[in-house]
């Protein structure tokens, strides 16, 4: 179907979210079974319009009225029970089918890694509208490391599966978390813990959004896979693991930042902001986008977005600070620094 | 054979009087004219929601509705089309026809019926209501998903208007049920069984099965949202030990049957329409009158196929799915009588013959896109999506408004004594069929494409906007065909050709009294022998009762 291009500066270029281009086992077991569907109800169409246009052509009545009706038919027993069988025949298959692809595409409450492979396990806590992630394990290594909004996961090869468990939850209201070319969604219920798995050989970049209403901003929840080759996904989780960059040159600006009340909601590992309500940032800088996906990670993008979130993603939780000039360059700056 | 008609007094009265007895009816036939006529008005409302909703979603990041509104427009869009314009003009239509099909005076219990009228119209002005109150309309959506439906989430009134507006309506539809039970099991005219109802009152009787079943928890869902907003409650409340996963089940124990209450009567108008424009009896009259029982009880088990991404079993899935599978067999059996009504008919290409006709062809698709997504792997994908709004709405219009219409068409004779334009119906349903598949057949691909469901916007790197500008397109091509309509119904009322007793040559007891009707319905008591009273009558040397 479509190629999947990167975006390029010059603007959004087109993005593949189609079901029908999974990249990922359990996509494409989903789409083997739509295209099964698809083909027995579209058989069943052709046949049931054409013998209702048929009819429609051959019996249109034609004679002025006085004529004598037609022969009354009142039924027939042998015609009623054969085509109460085939539909239940059909019916019978599409069972049978549906129910090997439930088995295939979702995880048993008993379900194992299969043998020589690389799980990667996070958590996701849905929230109002952004996602947080956190990386619990790979490959048989603890880390729980906190990050927001971009989900870095290692592909996966022939020989060397690497499937990425996510356990999911909610901290407010109910979400879904969907990648169409990865995979169906599941819900992130509050009070509820769902698990989901996917794993994919491609790399690059994979678009999706929170698909179950949740308020004011639903529509602005995007979400981004990012698929990176293995050692490259090793040295991102690395990172994402130490505390906060200590750049000396943007010291007034993280005093700056420390002096607002950003630490109540956000974190910065390594320093005295400890929030837990918001995105991480002590990586932010790693981020392609801010805002859950919404705008480019640029120093405009977050000066505006610091300014007042508001005019950004309306709604939103993070309130305008009215903050001066000069306090916004500072923290920005050292946000900048955050990589 | 007719009746006298009813002496006219020639003496003009003053509207006041005439509204009071609109007011103070009890007559079936007055009732069931006022539901349509509130079912109508509410249509226009939440036609022009979709509209401004559709506008919105021309093109990525529009900024012609704000996020809030946008939201709020599509919770009453919703809520206004199931509620306050689908049930009322099934009940409306089913209230006027089923007493003068089964030869009765009036329903069962007159009283009751007018309650339940009121109470439906007074539900629809507290939703509404809502415009007036701080914070505005509701905005969860019309399932209104636990906990965004709790105080923490929504602190305004909206979505106690909302609550309290289904609560109390709910109690007039479940009036109407019980109204209907009672009419068609005691009140048949002499020699009438119950297995010789006409078509559309034995649908009437399924679907007051229904109502009984489903409303009721509906309420019990909704008395509980309110007690958790207002008494200190934590039934839906995840952090206070509530349970979001609870409302869901409850929601959608109503919420699928209450879709099969939406598109039974409609199936019952098209069953009377089909073969009196074919010229033939009913096909399978059994067969169909078993499918409809079987669609009541298996619909009462498919609901959580409504939650395959919730994360229940996955044996819980394959039930809900099998359910799901099951519940087409029957649905499927009606459309081949259907087919098998109309083949070797003389189909007369009148205008209730018209929707009746679109109504099959456009049916057939809605439910097979409903068997795809009964398939709970495939709806892993597609649940949430465009894919189920281009479903629903398929169904819904291609299947209950192209039914309701065909059956306007076909008694607004009977109710009015003269004869809609066949010019304007023609147009109407020209614009209505070619605008309707312009809307939703590009939502199906928008949603294979990966657009979610109730998004204010979307971005522009992911090739839905073209999907959304044709469903646009036809949303506007749609729009004069309601307006036209609207004028047909009015027009006619003065101008229309005058219609007799019998205009359309039909076989059913309401074309044995006057058009309209006096109040009293029939002069004599009718004795009835078959399914087809006055094709007996019509044909004394062939009647129905040999061969059934």
């Amino acid at each position: 179907m479509r190629l999947l291009l990167f975006a390029t500066a010059d603007g959004p270029v087109s993005q593949n979210l189609s079901v029908f281009s999974p990249a990922s086992p359990s996509g494409e077991a989903i789409r083997g079974l739509f295209i099964l569907v698809l083909a027995i109800t579209g058989g069943i169409f052709l046949v049931v319009e054409g013998v209702l246009v048929y009819s429609l052509l051959r019996n249109r009545r034609r004679v002025a009225a006085g004529e004598a009706e037609p022969p009354q038919v009142y039924g027939s027993m042998p015609i009623e029970i054969a085509w109460t069988a085939a539909p239940l025949l059909i019916v019978f298959v599409l069972f049978l089918v549906t129910a090997r692809t439930e088995w295939e595409v979702r995880p048993g409450p008993d379900d194992r890694p299969p043998p020589g492979s690389q799980p990667l396990y996070v958590t996701v806590i849905g929230r109002q509208w952004w996602w947080e992630y956190v990386y619990e394990s790979y490959d048989g290594r603890e880390w729980h490391v906190t990050t927001a909004n971009e989900l870095h996961v290692p592909a996966s090869d022939d020989g060397a599966p690497r499937p990425v468990y996510l356990t999911l939850k909610s901290a407010d209201v109910v979400h879904s978390f969907w990648v169409p070319r990865l995979g169906g969604k599941t819900d992130l219920i509050p009070g509820r813990v769902n698990k989901m798995w996917f794993q994919t050989a491609e790399r690059g970049l994979f678009l999706g959004q929170c698909a179950e209403y949740c308020g004011t901003q639903h529509a602005k929840m995007l979400i981004r896979v990012v698929v990176d080759e293995p050692a490259e996904f090793e040295r991102w989780l690395a990172n994402e693991a130490k505390p906060a960059v200590e750049d000396p040159s943007a010291a007034a600006g993280k005093k700056a930042f420390l002096a607002q009340s950003c630490v109540n909601c956000h974190a910065v590992r390594g320093t005295a902001a400890r929030g837990t309500y918001a995105p991480d940032l002590t990586h932010v800088m790693s981020r392609q986008t801010l805002a859950s996906g919404i705008v480019p990670n640029t120093p405009d993008e977050l000066r505006r977005w610091l300014a007042d979130p508001q005019q950004v993603k309306f709604g939103c939780l993070m309130p305008a600070f009215q903050l001066s000039d000069q306090d916004l360059d500072l923290i920005v700056s050292y946000l900048r620094t955050l990589r | 054979m007719s009746i006298a008609a009813p002496e006219l007094t020639t003496e003009r009265r003053p509207l006041s009087a005439a509204l009071h007895e609109w007011v103070v009816t009890v007559d079936h036939k007055k009732i069931g004219v006022m539901y349509v006529v509130m079912a109508i008005a509410f249509l226009l409302v939440g036609g022009l929601e979709a509209v401004l909703i559709r506008v919105q979603l021309l093109w990525p990041r529009a900024d012609f509705l704000p996020p809030v509104t946008f939201n709020q427009f599509f919770t009453l869009h919703g809520t206004t089309m199931v509620f306050f314009v689908g049930m009322p003009i099934l009940i409306g239509i089913a209230n006027y026809l089923v007493p003068l099909q089964v030869g009765a005076r009036d329903m069962a219990f007159p009283r009751l019926n007018a309650l339940g009228f009121w109470v439906t119209l007074f539900g629809g002005l507290l939703v509404y209501a809502s415009f007036f109150m701080p914070g505005g309309p509701p905005s969860m959506g019309w399932f209104a998903y636990a906990p965004l439906t709790e105080k923490t989430f929504a602190r305004g009134p909206g979505v106690d208007c909302w609550a309290l507006g289904l609560i109390v309506s709910g109690v007039g539809t479940v009036a109407a049920g019980v109204n209907f039970i009672a009419t068609i099991l005691t009140m048949r005219a002499p020699g009438m069984k119950l297995r010789q109802v006409p078509f559309f009152t034995w649908t009437i009787l399924g679907t007051s099965i229904q109502i009984l079943v489903a409303l009721p928890p509906l309420t019990a869902a909704l008395i509980m949202l309110m007690l958790d907003r207002h008494a200190g409650a934590h039934f839906f409340d995840p952090q206070a030990g509530g349970s979001a996963y609870l409302w869901q089940h409850l929601f959608w124990f109503f919420g699928h049957p209450e879709v099969y209450i939406l598109v039974l009567p409609a199936f019952g108008m098209i069953s009377e329409v089909i073969p009196v424009f074919s010229r033939k009896v009913l096909f399978g009259y059994e067969f169909m009158a078993l499918a409809t029982m079987a669609i009541v009880f298996i619909s009462l088990g498919v609901w959580a196929h409504h939650m395959f991404t919730v994360g229940m079993s996955r044996t819980l899935d394959m039930w809900f799915a099998g359910a799901s599978f099951l519940v087409a067999i029957p649905t499927g059996i009606k459309m081949f009588n259907w087919l098998a009504t109309l083949y070797g008919g003389k189909l007369v290409m009148k205008s209730p013959m018209l929707f009746a006709l679109g109504f099959l062809s456009m049916f057939l698709i809605g439910g097979l896109t409903g068997v795809i997504l009964a398939c709970a792997a495939v709806d892993f994908q597609l649940h949430d999506t465009y894919f189920v709004v281009g479903h629903f709405h398929w169904v819904l219009i291609g299947g209950t408004l192209f039914g309701v219409f065909a059956g306007i068409h076909y008694w607004y004779p009977k109710v009015t004594g003269r004869m809609l334009s066949e010019r304007l119906a023609k147009w109407q349903f020209w614009l209505l069929f070619i605008g309707f598949i312009l809307t939703f057949a590009p939502m199906h691909v928008a949603g294979v494409l990966g657009m979610p469901r109730r998004i204010y916007t979307y971005e522009p790197d992911r090739g839905w906007a073209i999907w959304n500008q044709l469903a646009t397109l036809g949303a506007f091509i749609q729009v004069p065909s309601y307006l036209i309509f609207a004028i047909n119904l009015v027009w006619s009322l003065w101008k229309g050709k005058p219609a007799g007793d019998d205009p359309w040559d039909a076989w059913t007891l309401e074309w044995a009294t006057t058009s309209p009707p006096p109040p009293y319905n029939f002069e004599s008591n009718p004795v009835v022998r078959s399914r087809r009273p006055l094709w007996d009558l019509k044909h004394p040397d062939d009647p129905d009762w040999k061969y059934e």
